[in-house]
Order: C-alpha cells, then structure tokens, then sequence
C-alpha cells in the first residue's frame, strides 16, 4: 500500500465532493463536511494534549529530572474549572477560569492595543499637506480628506443636509472605495485558494491515475 | 438585444462557477505566465529592507498559518528565507499557529537542502508555542524561557547559532507570515510598538487592507499581500516560475471573468430599471 498515494486520492475525493456543493447540496458533500468537522475536533483534542498540555503544564508540573511542582496544580484546577460548564450544578465555577483568562488578555493587551490601533493611527493621519513632492501633497491631503469626511459621515447628531451632507456624502464614496479594495483582495484569497486546489489535483491527484492503472509510468 | 442583456442577467450560476473553473484551469494546466511588474509597493519596501540587512544578522520568522491558507503564505515563506539564507542571514523559526512549525520545518530543510545551509548553524526551527499576543512579551524578557527545547528537543544551549540570543531585542527584524489571528497585528503590538523591533511580513489577501495602515504608519518594515505579494517577492529575489508567479495568470484570468460578469450584471440591472420605469 503506497500510503502517499492513499493521501493524494482521499484529498481529491473530498475536494471534489465539497466542490459538488456548488452544483447542489448532496450527500457527498454532507459526508465530506461531517468528516472534516469530525476529524478537526480529534485532531485538536490529541493537538491540545501533546503540544499544549504535556510540554505547558504536564512537564512542568513533573520535570524531567524528576520531583514535583505543586504550584502547577492550580493551573490545573483552573482548567478543570472549565470543564465545569458541562455540569449544570457546578457550571459557575467554569466563570472564574474565563475571568482569569479575560483579565489577563485584557490587562496586558489593553494598552498595547489602544497604542498600537488607536494612538498610532490617529498619529498617522497628523501629516503636512504642504511639503514634499507632488504625490506625497495629493496623497496626504486625499488622506486628511478622506478621514475628515469620513468621521462626518458617522457624525449622526446633525442632520446630513447642506454642507453637513455634501461632506458625509464624499466620506461615503471614500468608504466605498475603500470596501470595493476589501472586496477585490477577498476575491484574490478566494481565487488563491481555487488555484492551490487546480494545481493539487492537476499535478498532485491526475498524474497518480495512470499509475494506479498499471498504464505508464 | 435588451432580450439577450436579460438572459445574461438572469444566467445560473452554475454556468457562472464552471467559467471561474475553466478560467483557473486552463492557464494552470497550459503553465501560462503573465509578466509580473514590481513597482514602488509594499512588497519592495519588504525586500530592500531584508536586502540592507548585514550578513550574519539574526532574523525571528514566525509561521502563523496553517494548511488552509499555503496557496498564498507558503511562497512567501520560501521566497523570503530563500533571500535571507543567500545573504547568509541566521533564520530562526518558530509558530504561533500549531500546524505553523511543521510548514516551516518543511521550507526550512528545502531552503536549507538548496542553497547548501546547515540547520543549528544556518538556521533552526523552535517550534510552536501556544499563548500568542501574551507569548510574545514573554519572548520580550526570555526566548529560552519560552522555548528551552527547538522542535525536535534539542536543548537552547546546544544550538550554536542561538548564543548570541537572550530575548526579541536580539533580532534585527521579525517576519510574520500570517493567516489571521494570533499574527501581524500581535506582532506589531508587542515585538514592534512595545519592544521596538522592526516587524514585517506577508498575509491573506483578505486582511492585506486592514494591515497596510501599519505600513503608512511605519509600524511595519512592509508587507506581502496574498498571492500578488509573494509573486512581487518571488520576482525581486529572481524565483524563475516559482509557484506564485505562476499562480499569478490563472488569477488574472479569473479576475477578468469576475469583472467580465459584474459588468453584464450591472447592465442588466439598469436595463431592467429603466424598462421597469418606461412602463411606470
């Protein structure tokens, strides 16, 4: 049993039965879906326990060179604590892991991310419109425009009529410029993916048919 | 012709998926190639800065991706550490995804295999390590804290090439390869904005504009943008047809299609409005 080639046909089959939503919903697509929800779940399970859990707490807890650390029972408990929503007596115990976790995500992310996604851009968009070349004017001013308008076009405490609309109106056309660039990278990844799928089965799944045949090489 | 207008408009979409095939399928299988034009973009910024890097300097890559996404991130890795390896540059890897460290363990042995690199002197793998944002300022203060072991658990002290290494501080530039979250924007967060070390990188196509904000800036050294970025790369470090060049064509010719049918669909619409209001 060629176990590479094995993979190559299993991978087309269920390329092929997923790409047969396209034409309707069927069976093989449903038994594709379920397989791969069914087999990711496994695979994280077993993922999670030999690379999270053995080296980040296990090995901790019980070192190589023997003895034992106790303190890592508590990341334990807390864990355990997570378990707990599966029972409905003592699912408020599974609050004070998430809690645990929520707090510290937030504690050393908050600032951090308000630098990094607020302050620096806000800084960003603080650009002279008068120096530097011609580009670099036309492109600072656009940008200094397009934040402007578009700011007054979320701006809802005074109606959009008059000056207040005409402004609001080229922030939208800015947004939509800006959604239209979103949507034509999304077309781009999705398309990728399309080609990384064609070339598997052209080059990868086609050349093995033959040889599963007994034709050729 | 107002008939014909109607019945493009109102073509199954089935019709519609079977050219989206036809117009992957045929470049692919005929190996057509478009020519690739690199101008002032990101992609470039993120070459000539890996160009200006000393020989000898240490550069982190971080693998957060995972199968799903290799069409358009596992060019970029390949043609990054490709420049990086030629201009004798030390690759250190490791994941914030899980599938992450066998991806770069794969790119690092062919790289490695091709240009004639050894692994522990040249480059090495560390592997994955869960915790993302959180994880990196601890790779802030200890990378051996983090990663005692490399991916096939060789202890930190053994590998020559990490001795100069204490902490992220000690990278001339980080690169993040990333597919979502955990990715750029943790990077840029805590090894950037925090501990002040040059962070660039390639991403999906669909969170390139949501990215480039950090190159305007300066947050980020540049940045690779799904399958055009890693076309871009591949061009600047002269990959002869590596994979996303060649991907480049079929994209192109899809894109034509899709342009081709959101123009018919629009003349439909406004064919039927204004057929609608004539009646009105």
């Amino acid at each position: 049993m060629n176990w590479e080639i094995l993979g190559i046909w299993l991978g087309a089959a269920l390329t092929l039965c997923l790409y047969s939503f396209l034409y309707r919903d069927n069976p093989f697509y449903k038994f594709a879906e379920h397989l791969f929800v069914g087999m990711s779940a496994g695979y994280w399970v077993i993922y999670s326990i030999e690379n999270i859990l053995k080296p980040n707490w296990w090995q901790q807890m019980f070192p190589e060179g023997g003895g034992f650390n106790w303190i890592w029972i508590i990341p334990g408990v807390f864990g355990l604590f997570m378990l707990a929503r599966i029972i409905p007596k003592i699912s408020g115990l599974s609050r004070m892991a998430i809690g645990m976790m929520i707090g510290t995500g937030a504690g050393l992310n908050m600032v951090s991310f308000f630098q990094t996604n607020a302050m620096a851009q806000v800084k960003g968009t603080i650009i002279s419109v008068s120096s530097g070349g011609v580009w670099t004017i036309f492109s600072n001013t656009l940008l200094v425009v397009g934040v402007i308008t578009g700011l007054v076009y979320f701006f809802f405490s005074k109606a959009h009529t008059g000056i207040v609309g005409k402004t609001a109106n080229v922030g939208i056309t800015i947004l939509m410029v800006a959604f239209g660039a979103s949507f034509g990278y999304t077309i781009m990844a999705r398309i990728s993916l399309l080609i990384g799928r064609c070339q598997f089965l052209i080059f990868d799944w086609i050349p093995t048919i033959p040889r599963l045949l007994g034709i050729g090489g | 012709m107002a008939s014909i207008i109607e019945k493009l408009g109102n073509t199954d979409r089935r019709i519609i998926f079977i050219l989206i095939a036809l117009s992957v399928i045929i470049p692919v299988t005929t190996h057509l190639i478009f020519p690739n034009p690199v101008g002032a973009e990101p992609s470039r910024d993120m070459y000539e800065y890996v160009d200006a890097l000393p020989e000898g300097c240490d550069v982190l890559m971080s693998f957060d991706y995972g199968p799903s996404t290799m069409p358009e991130l596992h060019p970029m890795a390949i043609a990054i550490t490709t420049h990086l390896m030629r201009k004798d540059i030390n690759v250190v890897c490791m994941a914030l995804w899980p599938e992450g460290a066998s991806l770069a363990q794969e790119v690092m042995s062919n790289v490695a295999d091709s240009l004639g690199k050894e692994q522990y002197e040249d480059g090495c793998n560390l592997g994955y390590k869960t915790g993302g944002a959180i994880m990196i300022v601890r790779l802030g203060s200890s990378m051996n804290a983090v990663f005692p072991t490399d991916r096939d658990n060789l202890p930190w002290d053994e590998i020559p090439m990490l001795e100069q290494i204490s902490d992220l501080a000690s990278f001339d530039l980080v690169i993040t390869l990333s597919a979502g979250d955990p990715g750029v924007p943790a990077w840029v967060m805590m090894a950037g904005d925090r501990f002040g070390v040059p962070v660039g990188g390639g991403c999906t196509a669909v969170s390139a504009p949501q990215f480039y904000t950090y190159l305007q800036t300066g947050q980020m050294v540049g940045l690779l943008g799904g399958l055009k970025g890693a076309a871009d790369y591949e061009t600047l470090v002269g990959i002869q047809e590596g994979p996303a060049v060649e991907g480049m064509a079929p994209q192109s010719v899809a894109h034509l299609v899709i342009m081709l049918f959101i123009i018919i669909g629009n003349v439909a619409y406004f064919s039927e409005k204004k057929k609608k209001g004539g009646r009105e």
